[in-house]
């Protein structure tokens, strides 16, 4: 019964692989003491406070959390828009 | 210096810390090893049913703590090793009946006469699990193949750190090979990743336990089945040998026979 149910299974994530990267996740927001929430608040005030100064591609703006065993990283990937290049006469 | 102490803890409850504590106690006083099992999970006492010994309990860790008997008064001999004791848990206070410093004490009075003191740590965060981490010089970290206990374990591992211990190891419990071959468990090595501890053992899920449990009978006493040859082990592991880890390959039947006539360890 089990090789019919494989054998017509759609071809999707393991749920092993699905607990190992949710456990993934989780456990860095864990580490690090930052939520979800806190995470898109923080992305929300940094494009505000870059895009003051320079312009920015606002939804190409990634803020992730990653983490070895001994630190956390937060990381900010915040594209630019391309700007008319400057004539330099 | 005396007894290594040694707090057996996983943050989430059922994962198996009593069977744990129950079973590497056993297996090492069966090496010839003085051990001491205190329950430390005040008001929900148990591991004296696990080990069997629930008859035999005259005074337990709350009356040694409030000095209505001595230590040794409290220590319930194993009916079947001479040099294994528990020091019972009380079952009608609760966790703040104990000071983590009072456990340090008691602990520091049995070192000289023992080789371990294996600490059944409650689960939770609280109290109790201070009481029970606070003696120890090593911690074993039990967890299950799951989300939940797992990410437990991660915040019991952060807690002890914090408390500036450094030795600990990852006990994995009530793994079924047959899932994780299957992709729908994780795997021993997905658990390693995710914490990045070192390996003391692994218990496969075994159905014995529960039958053990009812007796009231460890199940290292019996070494012929999975969940016990893991069990004495990891009790090889604790002593320092270096036991190849038991492979969770599909079992031949030839190797099942041997395991069931006991020619192998």
């Amino acid at each position: 019964m089990r090789f019919l149910n494989d054998l017509f299974k759609p071809k999707s994530t393991s749920s092993r692989q699905a607990a190992k990267e949710r456990l993934q996740f989780i456990l860095v927001h864990d580490r690090a003491q930052i939520s979800p929430q806190l995470l898109q608040t923080l992305k929300d005030e940094i494009i505000a406070v870059i895009s003051a100064h320079v312009p920015i591609d606002r939804d190409g703006v990634e803020i992730t959390l990653t983490q070895s065993r001994y630190q956390s990283r937060l990381q900010a990937d915040i594209p630019l828009l391309r700007r008319p290049r400057q004539r330099t006469t | 210096m005396g007894a290594r102490v040694i707090t057996i803890t996983s943050g989430k409850g059922g994962v198996g810390k009593t069977t744990a504590t129950a079973n590497l106690s056993v297996a090492l006083a069966m090496r010839g090893q003085r051990v001491v099992s205190i329950d430390a999970d005040i008001g929900l006492r148990n591991l004296d049913v696990v080990m069997g010994l629930e008859n035999r309990i005259v005074y337990d860790l709350v009356d040694v703590v409030e000095g209505r008997c001595r230590l040794r008064q409290a220590m319930v001999r194993d009916k079947r090793l001479s040099e294994l004791y528990l020091l019972p848990a009380a079952q009608t206070r609760d966790k703040n009946s104990v000071e983590p410093e009072q456990m340090v004490q008691i602990c520091q009075e049995l070192r000289p006469d023992f080789d371990f003191i294996l600490v059944d740590s409650p689960a939770g965060i609280e109290q109790g699990f201070r009481n029970a981490i606070a003696p120890a010089d090593e911690a074993i970290i039990v967890t299950t193949p799951e989300v939940s206990a797992v990410r437990d374990a991660d915040r019991i591992i952060g807690l002890i750190e914090a408390a500036g211990k450094e030795t600990m190891r990852l006990l994995i419990n009530r793994l079924r090979p047959d899932m994780v071959r299957r992709e729908d468990m994780l795997s021993i090595d997905d658990v390693l990743d995710v914490l990045a501890i070192d390996l003391l053992g692994v218990i496969p899920e075994d159905e014995q336990i529960i039958v053990s449990t009812n007796r009231g009978h460890p199940l290292v006493l019996d070494g012929r089945n999975r969940a016990g040859q893991a069990y004495n082990n990891v009790a090889s592991r604790i002593l320092g040998e270096d036991v190849p880890f038991m492979s969770f390959e599909r079992e031949s039947l030839v190797n099942r026979v041997k395991r069931l006539l006991n020619l192998e360890r």
